[in-house]
């Protein structure tokens, strides 16, 4: 409690001066976070906070890229809402409303008339994030590769970008190469993509600032791409051997109509269990870091001593979800990459 | 819910744009890097083999230098000595020779000299027997110069011939 006590003091300055201050001037422990509070003032709202509303914003997709708010005034990248019903509409979301668009209660676009959604290809907040990251990865994975071309590997060691990007890519080539059999030069392009992809987005994904903060590989359909990409690469090239051991492996007579079975689900398993950890192992990162953030907000109300101590304990604990949420990028990018590569293993597998 | 539903949108754009960088960098990027990179690293092996096989090579070649050099510094101190031993026959050869050699003209000296002491003998006897028959001739002429002297010689020569003729 002294401890506490004294690092408010030493945070009241400071608090002061920013944006804790009118929260100071209603001085109280009142209500939560979540009870209305009386109108103060223009700024009064902003007491307010709605921790569920701030984190589903920032892990969620928008039809606009916000990225801060200047003066009052939210600062945000409109972005193309592209719809396909009867014919294309091509708007921005504050133009919606004219084209007889609406958002529903999850902040998708509905027809306003008949509430239904339409397929909607819109580039949103994520799909411009995704085109940005692929772009960077294109762009950087080309002048890796235009190093290669220009020099002479054998003479000399690769500099610069190339020199960053070699142990990468040669840890995934080699990972493809330990689990995949003689033909892993044909997989391991594929899985250096997806390892490379996917650290790249995660760490856009941490950064929280633009051009990073879209919460690319903690989104579902992202995850579900990738590995809905595994599963066909893993099932297309999949030997006799591998659909053998699916359909008819030497089990039991008296096993053999279920293991088929089993085995056919476990194949629709792996792309399931490759969407979920990915998804929810970023998402619950995210949510976790803003919700540290949150916490100095929340805390705010709540007078100097305890909102203050609770600022430092939380930026603490902020930096180190950080920092392991950096780790978890990496781990998450490895074990993606390597499930894939024994998955495809797996299905190149040969006749003992 | 919107967490856990795919929306449609961006899983369109994510295959699209997924499957085109894919395209691309399986076809100019990842290929072209390990590529090169495997060929660098089968090059570093197979230096690494060169080298192992040339220190290999140089440490069998100290060998053999070392034991060539043994065998030269062997073959020298054989040489050394056997260069003594024949010195030490060479000269003992000399040795025996020259005492031979010196046997050889000492017991020819001593045999030469033997020889001219027997003929220096041999003239010394001629010459003492001549003389003595000279000395003889000239006695008897000295005692025969008278006739008496002849007469008793005569006769005393035929007494001791007639007296040999007798008992023969």
């Amino acid at each position: 409690m002294i401890l506490q006590f004294i690092i408010s003091l030493l945070l009241w300055p400071m608090a002061e001066e920013n944006y804790f201050s009118q929260s100071f001037a209603k001085n109280q422990f009142s209500s939560t976070f979540a009870s209305p509070a009386p109108d103060e003032g223009a700024e009064a709202g902003e007491a307010e906070i709605d921790v569920g509303e701030i984190i589903f914003e920032h892990i969620g997709d928008e039809y606009e890229w916000h990225i801060t708010e200047w003066k009052g005034k939210p600062v945000a990248i409109p972005l193309p809402c592209i719809v396909i019903e009867d014919g294309v509409h091509v708007f921005t979301l504050h133009h919606a409303a004219e084209n007889g668009y609406t958002l529903n209660e999850n902040g998708k676009l509905v027809n306003a008339a008949t509430g239904k959604r339409p397929i909607d290809l819109s580039i949103t907040k994520n799909v411009l994030a995704l085109i940005m990251s692929s772009l960077l990865l294109l762009v950087v994975v080309l002048l890796t590769a235009r190093w290669y071309r220009r020099h002479d590997a054998m003479k000399e060691a690769p500099t610069g970008l190339a020199a960053a990007m070699e142990p990468l890519v040669m840890m995934v080539h080699e990972m493809a190469r330990e689990n995949i059999g003689e033909d892993y030069r044909k997989f391991s392009p594929y899985l250096c993509m997806v390892f490379l992809w996917i650290l790249l987005n995660n760490f856009l994904g941490i950064m929280p600032f633009f051009p990073g903060g879209a919460n690319l590989t903690g989104n579902i359909a992202i995850t579900l791409v990738l590995a809905l990409f595994t599963f066909f690469i893993v099932n297309l090239n999949g030997t006799k051997h591998y659909y053998k051991e699916i359909f008819d492996p030497d089990v039991p007579v008296f096993l053999k109509p279920v293991m088929p079975v089993i085995e056919v689900f476990s194949a629709f398993m792996k792309p399931i269990s490759l969407t979920i950890r990915l998804f929810a192992n970023m998402l619950a990162g995210h949510i976790m870091i803003l919700s540290m953030v949150c916490i100095i907000f929340i805390m705010a109300k709540y007078g100097p001593l305890l909102s203050g101590s609770m600022t430092v304990v939380s930026v603490l604990f902020g930096v180190f979800l950080d920092a392991l949420e950096c780790l978890v990028s990496f781990i998450q990018a490895y074990v993606f990459t390597t499930l894939s590569c024994i998955y495809i293993g797996l299905a190149r597998a040969k006749e003992e | 819910m919107s967490l856990v539903t795919p929306d449609f949108g961006l899983l369109f754009w994510m295959v699209v744009i997924f499957g085109l960088v894919f395209f691309l960098l399986a076809k100019f990027g990842f290929p072209v890097i390990t590529d090169m990179v495997d060929k660098r690293s089968a090059k570093i092996a197979q230096s690494l083999k060169d080298a192992d096989e040339i220190e290999a090579r140089m440490a069998s070649w100290k060998a053999e230098q070392a034991q060539m050099l043994e065998a030269t510094r062997k073959e020298q101190s054989l040489m050394l000595r056997e260069a003594t031993e024949t010195k030490a026959r060479i000269v003992a050869d000399a040795k025996a020779q020259a005492q031979a050699e010196a046997d050889k003209i000492l017991s020819d000296a001593k045999a030469r000299i033997e020889a001219e002491k027997e003929s220096a003998l041999r003239d010394v006897r001629k010459e003492i027997a001549l003389l003595s028959v000279q000395v003889a001739e000239k006695v008897l002429r000295h005692e025969l110069s008278d006739e008496s002297s002849q007469r008793a010689f005569i006769d005393q020569l035929v007494d001791e011939t007639s007296q040999a003729q007798m008992r023969s």
